[in-house]
């Protein structure tokens, strides 16, 4: 399937010059503020929990009206604004050399500008100000997660990044699949003849997907998140879903954790309620469910008391008022049994891939 | 008690030396009769004194030999020494020690607290020994007679109506009162409530000044409060209760509250823990006052009466008369607010400085990445925003007040002054001017500034100018000052 959609493929590369932009906004506002005498102020919206709602329209968590104002002439804001400032200078100037960055690279950044971070979690909670203010995610000026995760299927790219610009390459010619980081968050998408995402929260069963041939049997593109999905991954899901046009299915453990590893990439964090770019409504949680440790007779173990609190949260979280989801949770409940993905080896390695994997598929009307 | 301890133990007699500056000095050496607690005078002499009366000698002086462990009483005499210094600031004491080892403590006032006046005793305070003793000694015919004359505040009117609540006729002889007579009058003196209370001017407090002095020669604190209360009386007795609260500096830190005990400027040094001074001093919650009782601080007590409501024989203890104990806790209570003033207002100080100092990093950092990021060579200027300049480095004041560096503030309209003396010993006095119609015109008026602290002070309001001006507090002795001013805009 050949791509000539040029709207979807350069998006991430328009949002960064739009960020750019808005950064050398903010400056420009900055010093004609102090210019004029003024004590330049920033205005973004409050994230206290108070102010987070969620929305059905958008099925995601969403920021209320309520706003924050940070003054310079205000003593107990000056230190976290200039900390903002100097952190959108440092930003922009990724942007500018098309250089990328993690959170904690920032952390330690900051210290050569004599800026001071007390600890890593204040200079984290500043970049959430700065993609608050500006309305985009840190991924948009070139901050990303630690973490990595895979991605193995047919589907070329082509980069983005400085010294790679134009080549090309096909996600299948690594068999232990091609890291998720920024060069390929910022690739474009040239063909692919998959017609699905599968998504994996263990790297075991991601390995034996790979072996087994799943990507060609099913014409899938597989993605491997290592427990609860970086935003960088969440970012690519909703890309491929939304570019690309196809329907993706998470497979995770079969416990509370494991639903809201599904959850998370559905329908985003309350920690991520200022952003919109991170989230995959139209994807589906295709196991493994709590019906399926009773109806495929799964190996399990009990759930513990902080296993059965979170199931009690997940019951009242609006993210889960969905039928499906509820009734999910009540067998959970019910049978106090948890399992996870590797239970299907008890009936053979490729049990899952042979029988589980394609009648869950064809439930779900893939 | 010190004669009779010399006696007791070398058995040699007291020498002493007196004048109150006439032309005679009177000279006597004594010893005691324990049995009958009487003098036995071994000899008198009498000296003649200078002609002019300029040159006079007046003074006393007293000399005992007596026997004791000095490596063992070393420390308890020592700090004697220093606490008798600390109620006596107008006296030069001089110590030289059995190890030849000399110790000064040099007066720091040349004015001493008015003599006491003697006075009768008061009707509530005696007790039937003392009637008898008066009764013996009086030329009184009457009762009415009697009363006016021996007792303290009370006159014809009151001498009157006590004599008539007592039933007792105003025309006896007191000569004739009989033994169970006398022991009745002691009874109705006591309960008859129409006596005025004791007057104190028979006591000789120390009064604020004076204990403030001593405080501040002898523990050289940052901060001393010093209060003395309303004259007040016990069974007859009046009495005076003076405190003070001494913190940082050279205060020693200990873990528990450091207290100074006097009773008619006598230091007690044993028994501190039976003292119903320290009952008082642990029963208040510090924590109401921002302290905690390991920090740098100490509590100076000093009851001051005709007859101190000592505990034991032993005269080092205060027994709990709570007319006095009353007097005590409110002492310390006024202290203590005026030092949680002084820490709350250092601790506000100490965070304003913070605040400005939170300006000056930060401001010129956010014009600098403001300009980065949008592209501009140089970086916007702040000093609309927020300016600080120092107006007065290392200044060594004079005799004279001395000008500053000026301060322009057309453009803020918050000022803050800073003022700090970095000198060791030496006060200054400092003031701060704004100009106003090309005039200049007092802001903040002439204030002291002891070594080592601070003033703190926010103006506002549009003035052209600021400026500091500063000189000594004493002739030639020259302070050293730091002074800046911030200005604010908005």
């Amino acid at each position: 399937m050949g791509l000539s959609d040029k709207k979807g493929t350069s998006s991430m590369v328009d949002l960064k010059s739009l960020v750019q932009k808005k950064l050398e906004e903010m400056g420009a506002r900055f010093c004609k503020e102090i210019d004029q005498g003024m004590f330049p102020t920033v205005r973004m919206k409050s994230r206290s929990t108070s102010n987070i709602f969620y929305s059905q329209k958008h099925r995601q968590y969403i920021l209320g009206d309520r706003t924050v104002t940070r003054s310079s002439r205000n003593i107990a804001h000056l230190r976290p604004f200039t900390q903002l400032v100097w952190t959108a200078y440092f930003v922009h100037e990724l942007l500018r050399q098309k250089k990328t960055s993690t959170l904690r690279d920032v952390y330690y950044s900051a210290q050569a500008y004599d800026i001071f971070f007390k600890d890593q979690s204040e200079s984290d909670n500043i970049i959430t100000d700065l993609e608050t203010t500006i309305e985009h995610p840190r991924e948009s000026f070139n901050v990303f997660p630690e973490e990595r995760s895979a991605v193995f299927g047919d589907l070329t790219i082509q980069y983005t990044v400085p010294g790679y610009e134009g080549q090309r390459m096909n996600l299948s010619s690594h068999p232990d699949g091609v890291m998720i980081g920024p060069a390929l968050t910022d690739a474009r998408f040239i063909e692919t003849s998959a017609d699905k995402v599968i998504v994996i929260e263990k790297g075991a069963m991601f390995t034996r997907f790979v072996e087994e041939r799943v990507y060609e049997n099913f014409n899938a593109i597989l993605i491997y998140t290592a427990g609860q999905a970086p935003r960088s991954t969440r970012y690519f899901i909703r890309r491929l879903n939304r570019e690309l046009g196809l329907p993706v299915y998470i497979f995770s453990d079969a416990d509370p954790w494991g639903m809201h590893i599904a959850m998370v990439i559905i329908s985003g964090s309350a920690n991520a309620a200022h952003l919109r770019e991170l989230t995959t409504p139209d994807a589906k949680w295709a196991g493994v469910w709590a019906s399926d440790i009773i109806d495929y007779d799964l190996p399990s173990e009990r759930l513990n008391e902080r296993d059965l609190k979170r199931l009690k949260e997940l019951k009242t979280d609006p993210r889960y008022e969905d039928k499906h989801w509820q009734k999910q949770i009540d067998i959970f409940m019910k049978i106090k049994k948890k399992c996870e993905l590797e239970a299907f080896s008890r009936y053979g390695l490729t049990h899952i891939v042979d029988k589980y994997l394609p009648e869950r598929l064809k439930e779900l009307g893939a | 008690m010190a004669i009779l301890y010399g006696q007791i133990t070398t058995n040699k007699p007291v020498t002493a030396i007196s004048s109150t500056g006439n032309s005679r000095i009177v000279e006597y050496r004594l010893m005691i009769d324990i049995e009958k607690n009487r003098p036995i005078i071994l000899d008198r002499k009498i000296h003649a004194n200078f002609r002019s009366k300029r040159k006079r000698w007046r003074g006393t002086v007293v000399e005992i030999h007596l026997r004791g462990s000095y490596v063992q009483a070393m420390p308890k005499v020592l700090e004697y020494l220093k606490q008798t210094a600390m109620v006596n600031p107008y006296a030069n004491i001089i110590f030289v020690d059995p190890r030849g080892r000399l110790y000064k403590f040099d007066r720091t006032v040349d004015r001493m607290p008015p003599p006491p006046k003697e006075i009768n005793p008061h009707p509530h305070g005696v007790d039937v020994e003392t009637i008898q003793r008066i009764i013996r000694s009086t030329g009184e015919k009457t009762m009415l007679g009697f009363m006016q004359r021996h007792f303290h505040r009370v006159g014809e009117k009151t001498a009157k109506d006590f004599l008539k609540k007592a039933g007792i006729p105003e025309d006896i002889d007191p000569k004739n009162l009989r033994p169970e007579e006398i022991v009745d009058l002691v009874e109705k003196m006591r309960e008859y409530d129409g006596f005025l209370p004791p007057e104190a001017d028979c006591l000789s407090p120390l009064g604020e000044d004076l204990l403030r002095a001593g405080v501040l020669k002898e523990l050289e604190p940052e901060f001393v409060a010093v209060h003395q209360r309303k004259p007040s009386a016990y069974s007859g007795h009046p009495f005076i209760v003076e405190v003070a609260i001494a913190y940082g500096g050279k205060v020693p830190a200990k873990d528990d509250v450091l207290l100074y005990r006097f009773a008619n400027k006598i230091p007690l040094v044993y028994d501190e823990s039976g003292d119903v001074c320290w009952k008082i001093v642990r029963s208040i919650n510090w924590r109401r006052y921002n302290v905690t009782p390991s920090m740098p601080f100490a509590v100076i007590i000093h009851v001051c009466s005709t007859k101190i409501p000592y505990k034991t024989l032993g005269k080092e203890i205060l027994a709990d008369q709570p007319e006095v104990s009353r007097e005590i806790l409110n002492g310390i209570r006024e202290v203590a607010r005026q030092l949680a003033r002084y820490l709350s207002r250092k601790e506000r100080v100490k965070r304003q400085v913070r605040r400005l100092t939170v300006f000056s990093r930060y401001l010129p950092k956010i014009a600098q990445f403001s300009a980065e990021l949008a592209g501009r060579k140089a970086p916007p200027n702040i000093d609309k925003l927020y300016r600080r300049k120092q107006v007065f480095r290392d200044f060594l004041t004079g005799n004279e007040y001395v000008d500053s560096e000026i301060f322009d503030s057309r453009l803020y309209n918050v000022v803050f002054v800073h003022i700090r003396n970095k000198h060791k010993e030496n006060a200054a006095v400092v003031r701060v001017l704004g100009l106003v119609d090309s005039k200049w015109e007092v802001l903040i008026p002439e204030s002291a500034l002891t070594s080592g602290s601070e003033m703190y002070e926010t103006l506002r309001g549009g003035y052209e100018a600021i400026k500091v001006q500063a000189k000594s507090l004493k002739p030639d002795r020259e302070s050293l000052l730091d002074a800046y001013v911030d200005g604010i805009s908005q």
